[in-house]
């Protein structure tokens, strides 16, 4: 067996190269290398399946899909079986939960009061009572639509706007509807406004005895006709005790002493101004008529109380036979 | 025949494909070395608006993004001996220029230099039915064309129409339109060995790719050495290669000729070889490095060291004078260039307007080449280099690359083949059915 040392490999480098001839050492030999020592080029070639794992990485799709395609499924992948115990599932929902419940319930979200902007005192606590909000509460929790709808339903507010404001406080800003009308049904009296909306509900006539009332069926339906014949008729309008809706057609004019002053059902309003024109003339109103027939344009008619009409007879020197009938 | 003209079709559908998609792959398979380059269409309008016929005259159309070179293995007088070796050498080579272009090329258009490339002159006469040439008639006229016994199992590498002549006057290029009576036509057909161009099919195939054209390089690398004038007026382009020395001849921007001569670059390695005893790479080395043809009083004191790795001192330090070396050298190329004579003189070269002689491949860089040549072929010698195209490395500038580049030049800008123009109707087996439709035309 030859000695360790005796191998090639193992040979300390400076004794051997001071053991060497000099004369076998040329000098150009460490400086210029042999062509023969130059080293046999290497010329690797691909196998043929490098070949084609080359060609097919340098396809487009190909790498698309490896790039793309293989971490997104493996992602989707992971998360769906991650997903797919039922345990975990609920701790997601509920670390989801607490999260937003957490972050619901900071002060900057807190709704501690209600102001209330535009309302009648009454109407403001109908509107407290109908919202019934547990305050404090987060602003979350307040659906503000469904508030809006919720207090849009009352007759008595015309419009709302529900918002969440600064310092904690739910404005509601209300719009009140104004009663122009009494309208009374049977024994019930509701006020309308001017569109003949019911905005509330009255005991007595004696609570709103500056407004008018009309009655009738169909009444509320041509309330702005009812106010145009209102307001037409000044002179008549300390006499006035309402108005008649008759057959959801036209208007009677009611005034003390039961008299009626039948309007037409077409452009009442001009009708009535020809009689206070006419009343103005010949002081119409102030007779004893029950009955002031204006339906026909052409032929106002009257109608004269029982004992007038027997004075007028007599003094034109008709005698009739009146009996009881 | 039918089926050579089909697949050549074929592979011409293929090119055009290629086109479509944009990227195409040139190999040259050579003795020495097989190269390839990844070529990219970028569009011919792309600078249209800006010059008439584009820059670097229309060849701007294609810039190289992939090169790529390796030593060939395999190949012996430019044909392949061993498939496996040539196909791992081929490998070798498309990956690399994939890797560089960063593109996955599936087709390739290949050259060669061997399989023995024989040329013959084709006439072709025929009347006109009107008198006016269309597609139809230069089909007709190139189908023709008697076919010569080009021998068995021999191939059609290239038919190309090099003449057209109308009644008496010759020469026209594009007849297409003209007016006359009698169409003529000249072909250049050039064969080779059938079973060559299937080892490269097959070969090509092995390699995943598809062979999307093939040409003679002769031909290629006289499209990319010579110039526009020596192209039109006349001159013969010699490639000398590593293991074939390709000859061709243009005239009128045509080829009319090509050979080629089973010797090369190699055989003068070879015999260095011999010639000093050493190994074919150092034989290589010192004929790259020291070899020259003309033998000058300077180098008898120019020694060479061919050192060897055999552990015999004296024959480790042998040296021989560059004398020597030329002296080993300088009959083989001689003969080489001699037997190129032989050639140029048997295809009638004398006879041309113009005797320019082109010298290019590899083998053309010997050092004081032209002086032998011009003492051989000719006075008008002179060594080519191929046309530059956009994106070729610098390393691939040389006379080496000339059948690569002109083989980028034939994928761009093929001539017209025959198999380029359609089918005459006549030939189509439906004849005899539209024979009977004329028959009850006339008579009917």
């Amino acid at each position: 067996m030859r000695p360790l040392v005796a191998e090639r490999r193992y040979q300390p480098a400076a004794p051997v190269r001071a053991a060497r001839p000099v004369a076998a050492q040329p000098a150009q030999a460490s400086q210029r290398r042999d062509p023969a020592q130059a080293p046999v080029r290497r010329d690797p070639a691909p196998t043929r399946a490098a070949y084609r794992m080359q060609r097919l990485w340098l396809t487009p799709l190909f790498r698309v899909l490896v790039r793309v395609g293989v971490p997104a499924f493996s992602i989707a992948l992971v998360g769906l079986l991650w997903l797919g115990n039922d345990a975990r599932r609920a701790a997601l929902v509920a670390q989801v939960d607490e999260w937003r419940e957490s972050v619901e319930n900071r002060p900057e979200f807190r709704v501690d009061v209600v102001q209330i902007t535009g309302a009648s005192p009454s109407l403001d606590a109908a509107i407290r009572d109908m919202l019934a909000l547990k305050l404090p509460l987060s602003s979350f929790d307040i659906d503000l639509e469904a508030a809006r709808a919720k207090v849009a339903t009352l007759d008595a507010v015309e419009s709302v706007s529900i918002k969440v404001g600064g310092q904690g406080a739910l404005e509601v800003a209300i719009t009140e509807r104004l009663p122009v009308l009494v309208w009374r049904r049977g024994e019930e009296l509701d006020l309308l406004d001017k569109t003949g909306r019911r905005v509330a509900k009255i005991l007595t006539r004696s609570d709103r005895p500056d407004l008018p009332v009309i009655a009738g069926e169909g009444a509320n339906l041509a309330a702005a006709e009812a106010l145009e014949i209102v307001a037409a008729a000044g002179p008549v309008l300390p006499r006035l005790r309402g108005l008649v809706r008759m057959g959801e057609r036209r208007w009677d004019l009611v005034l003390d002493r039961n008299q009626r002053i039948l309007l037409p059902a077409h452009e009442p309003v001009r009708a009535l101004e020809r009689l206070l024109a006419l009343d103005k003339a010949e002081d119409l109103m102030n007779r004893d008529i029950l009955t002031l027939d204006l339906r026909n344009q052409q032929r106002p008619t009257l109608r004269l109380a029982p004992a007038a009409l027997r004075d007028m007879r007599r003094a034109m020197g008709i005698v009739t036979v009146e009996n009881d009938l | 025949m039918t089926d050579l003209y089909q697949s050549q079709r074929a592979m011409r559908n293929m090119r055009r494909a290629a086109m479509q998609r944009g990227v195409v792959a040139i190999l040259d398979i050579g003795t020495s070395k097989i190269a390839c380059l990844v070529l990219r269409f970028d569009g011919p309008e792309r600078r249209r608006d800006s010059d008439g016929v584009g820059s670097m005259a229309g060849q701007s159309q294609f810039r190289i993004i992939g090169a790529a070179t390796t030593r060939s293995r395999g190949v012996r007088f430019g044909e392949i001996a061993v498939m496996s070796e040539t196909e791992r050498a081929i490998r070798t080579a498309v990956q690399a220029a994939q890797k560089m272009a960063n593109v996955r090329v599936d087709h390739v258009i290949a050259c060669f230099s061997g399989a023995e490339p024989r040329s013959y002159g084709l006439a072709g006469e025929i009347e006109l039915a009107d008198s006016v040439v269309t597609e139809q008639d230069v089909a007709r006229v190139l189908a023709s064309c008697d076919m010569p016994d080009i021998g068995q199992a021999r191939e059609v590498l290239h038919a190309q129409p090099v003449n057209f002549a109308l009644d008496h006057r010759s020469g026209l290029g594009d007849p297409r339109g003209q007016i006359g009576n009698r169409l003529a036509c000249d072909m250049h057909l050039l064969s080779v060995e059938a079973s060559v161009v299937q080892n490269l099919l097959f070969c090509i195939r092995r390699c995943d790719l598809e062979l999307a054209g093939i040409a003679s390089s002769a031909y290629v690398s006289g499209i990319s050495s010579l110039v526009e004038d020596e192209q039109e007026l006349g001159a013969a382009c010699i490639d000398m290669g590593g293991g074939a020395t390709g000859i061709s001849i243009f005239i009128k921007k045509h080829m009319i000729y090509a050979d080629s001569v089973r010797m090369g670059g190699d055989h003068i390695t070879s015999d260095i070889a011999k010639g000093l005893q050493v190994p074919m790479a150092v034989a290589e080395r010192i004929k790259c490095v020291h070899g020259g043809v003309e033998a000058m009083s300077k180098d008898d004191r120019e020694m060479i060291e061919m050192g060897g790795d055999s552990g015999d001192w004296e024959k480790d330090r042998r040296r021989v004078s560059r004398t020597e070396l030329i002296g080993i050298m300088r009959p083989r190329v001689e003969e080489i260039l001699e037997e190129a004579r032989a050639r140029l003189d048997a295809a009638g070269f004398d006879h041309l307007p113009s005797q320019q002689i082109v010298l290019t491949g590899g083998a053309s860089q010997i050092p004081g080449l032209d002086m032998l040549a011009a003492r051989i072929l000719g006075q008008r010698v002179r060594l080519g280099r191929p046309l530059r195209i956009q994106g070729l490395p610098q390393a691939g500038t040389g006379p080496e690359f000339s059948s690569a580049v002109g083989l980028c030049l034939f994928a761009t800008s093929p001539q017209d083949e025959w198999w380029d123009f359609d089918i005459p109707t006549e030939k189509y087996p439906a004849r005899s059915l539209k024979r009977a439709i004329k028959w009850f035309r006339d008579n009917w």
